[in-house]
């Protein structure tokens, strides 16, 4: 990963941040798809180098943030059975529900372990065969072959004592769905390039001709990020509006062809709920009729368990770039890291979590947290 | 405990959950809110990491620590390394020179006699490079399952000599912020190991005693202000810690943080910030300017010093918060850490 370092280099960042200043003659409002992307601009305090008439809108790709409530409910309900073994990646377990989180169950006896692969809780179904042993399967594109692949293997191994709690949802529906939005005002996106580098990139030229948007494939270090501006704004600026891969060391144009054939077979598309944002048509997966068998939703009956979400909590007009933040009530007094109100706030991906980590400072004069 | 009233950063959960223990805000909360109100009248001293007393004129440095760590050997050390040098590092923090210690023992039924014989070893190693005797001890057994082989208490007992004042609230505006080495190796470590995960080149954890190089930096005459080993919650904790019991900000530069490929890799993959890493044998010193390069070039004849170098200074601006300068040159807000910090999703 050495050369990762290259990635960072000040020097060459300043000269990227040079031309975008140059490029720049208009207002434009770019929105970064992904949570990674957001939490890379805000860390490395990217926007406040950026020319004043470019606003970054943070996107709806933290798969912490869009979890539906209803999900993490079902999630604690199989969590807390004597009979569980539930396994997740780590930043779930802060999670809120509505009225727990996988931490609390955790204290009050919940067998819940953090796994770094889904295989692990394979191994974990394994050795414990008088287990019920559940993963939790959220995130996009880019966590869904693993998960995938898990799903794979259980039934190839016979291993029926694990099964999958499944909330994967899908980037294009939701850009889509942003651009569909009366309310919209992004006008070109920065695309999840670990997405891409699955599903390839043919899904978003037809994206570009449709909404008339520029969208450029793009990483997640701080060059990455600014040389997809820096491509973004010369787009707009020309008022082009194209499909540019700007993360060619990762995305090849048809994807990772293994990736999409697990995902054919294990998973199919279907409308998913995501938090703050509501339904979307067609914008997620869940398991193909043949693996219904490994549903977690069925195999301990949650499927009828609905919650609904805060009233004052606005993270879905953040998750939709209409509102920044800080410009909700809660921010930084109801809604914390320690008190989230939205996923937004609780994931450190998050914008709302991003901006109280980072942002304090600056914000503290605007809106007194 | 009738009439205690659980405070608001404790509502969130009626029980204990991990992140009580993560060196974080909500273990200083803990301490804050139900610790100290419990003991009432009782308690005396404040939340450094070792009391100053005062005994017929010697002022003491008396501290106490558990160690709980699995698995109890790691790469570069074990659980009976930690336990020494975790207390002679706090006991010094203070300045103090750390003679004496108690090892308290809670085994778990079925460890193996050689595993506990392996530790104990460690600990007579370890006590023995830092100069300390160790004079008291104790030793439980608790049932298979209740303890993940072996726990270790250590306290330690040190003097500190007339004239030293290092303490959390003599940091004060103007003062450089100096780390001795490398950051995030020991959380690393043992995150590598415990998880089964490798990162291309084994690192190894750098728990150490710190008195020797503590010492030498008093030997300079330099006006050192505070002292303190960042160690769970790693360096931003610490630094959060100091900004507000001082009551000052303190300014960082991310670029000087001193920390390894190896570190800054496993924690890219992870998401983990190294700034939260824990750390087992390095310091951080906060030194009045004029006599920085003194002991900057003291810490670095020192072995375990051969890498300090300054991280940051302390401002009068945005008291009680750290701020980083990013490479890129934007600034951050480094916070104190929630709990424990948790590997991200992808």
């Amino acid at each position: 990963m050495k050369y990762l370092d290259e990635f960072s280099n000040p020097e060459l960042a300043k000269k990227l941040l040079d031309q975008i200043h140059a490029a720049t003659t208009k207002p434009w409002a770019i929105m970064e798809v992904c949570g990674g992307q957001t939490h890379s601009i805000i860390r490395h305090g990217i926007d406040q180098l950026l020319p004043k008439q470019i606003e970054m809108i943070h996107g709806p790709g933290c798969p912490v943030c869009v979890t539906p409530l209803e999900i993490i409910d079902k999630a604690l309900a199989i969590a807390a059975r004597p009979d569980v073994i539930f396994c997740s990646f780590g930043d779930m377990l802060r999670v809120p529900g509505s009225e727990s989180d996988l931490f609390r169950i955790k204290s009050n006896g919940g067998d819940i372990r953090v796994v770094y692969s889904p295989l692990d809780a394979l191994t974990i179904a394994r050795q414990n065969p008088d287990r019920q042993v559940v993963f939790f399967g959220i995130g996009f594109e880019t966590t869904a072959p693993a998960n995938a692949m898990t799903v794979y293997q259980a039934q190839r191994l016979g291993i029926t004592n694990f099964s999958l709690l499944v909330s994967h949802v899908l980037v294009p529906p939701a850009v889509a769905a942003i651009m569909e939005s009366p309310t919209c005002r992004v006008q070109a996106f920065l695309a999840a390039g670990h997405v891409c580098s699955v599903m390839g990139t043919e899904e978003y030229p037809p994206l570009c001709e449709k909404y008339q948007v520029p969208i450029v494939v793009t990483g997640f270090e701080p060059l990455d990020i600014l040389e997809g501006i820096r491509r973004t704004v010369l787009q707009l600026e020309n008022g082009r509006y194209e499909l540019e891969n700007a993360y060619r060391r990762a995305v090849q144009a048809e994807g990772n062809l293994a990736a999409k054939q697990m995902l054919d077979d294990v998973f199919e598309r279907t409308d998913r709920g995501w938090r703050g944002i509501g339904v979307i048509p067609d914008s997620g997966w869940r398991l193909a009729p043949k693996y219904r068998a490994y549903d977690a939703e069925h195999r301990f009956e949650v499927t009828d368990l609905h919650t609904d979400e805060s009233p004052i909590c606005r993270s879905g007009e953040v998750l939709q770039g209409l509102i920044k933040p800080h410009e909700c009530s809660a921010f930084g007094k109801q809604c914390t890291p320690r008190t989230p109100l939205g996923a937004t706030m609780v994931s450190s991906e998050g914008a709302c979590a991003a901006y109280y980590l980072y942002r304090r400072l600056e914000l503290r004069e605007v809106s007194g947290v | 405990m009738d009439s205690w009233v659980c405070p608001v950063p404790l509502r969130d959960s009626p029980n204990i959950v991990m992140g009580h223990g993560g060196g974080g805000a909500m273990s200083g909360e803990l301490v804050e809110h139900l610790f100290l109100p419990a003991f009432g009248a009782s308690a005396a001293g404040g939340l450094s990491d070792s009391a100053v007393v005062s005994v017929g004129g010697i002022r003491l440095a008396f501290s106490t620590d558990s160690f709980v760590v699995k698995p109890m050997t790691f790469p570069g050390g074990s659980i009976g390394d930690l336990a020494v040098n975790g207390t002679v590092n706090d006991v010094a923090m203070s300045g103090a020179r750390p003679l004496v210690l108690s090892t308290a023992f809670i085994l778990e039924e079925g460890t193996t006699l050689a595993s506990i014989a392996h530790v104990a070893e460690a600990v007579g190693a370890a006590a023995q490079i830092a100069g300390v005797r160790l004079v008291t001890g104790d030793t439980k057994v608790v049932d298979s399952g209740h303890g993940d082989g072996v726990y270790i208490n250590t306290s330690g007992i040190g003097i500190i000599d007339e004239g030293v004042d290092i303490r959390p609230e003599r940091a004060r505006p103007g003062d450089v912020v100096i780390v001795s080495g490398d950051i995030g190796v020991h959380g690393v470590a043992i995150l590598s190991c415990r998880e089964g995960l490798e990162f291309g080149t084994t690192i190894r954890s750098d728990t150490a005693a710190l008195n020797g190089l503590v010492a030498d930096m008093i030997a300079t005459g330099a006006d050192l202000h505070v002292l303190r080993d960042p160690t769970r919650g790693g360096v931003a904790a610490s630094l959060n810690e100091i900004a507000r019991s001082a009551g000052v900000g303190v300014s960082l530069s991310e670029r000087a943080l001193p920390i390894p490929p190896g570190v800054r890799d496993a924690c890219g993959l992870l998401g983990l910030d190294p700034l939260y890493v824990a750390n087992e044998g390095k310091l951080l010193a906060f030194v009045d300017p004029a006599d920085a390069d003194r002991v900057l070039a003291a810490m670095r004849d020192n072995p375990l010093g051969g890498n300090a170098s300054i991280i940051g200074e302390v401002v009068a601006e945005h008291p009680g918060m750290v701020v980083a300068k990013t490479g890129l040159g934007g600034t951050r807000v480094v916070d104190l850490p929630a709990g424990e910090q948790l590997p991200r999703i992808c």
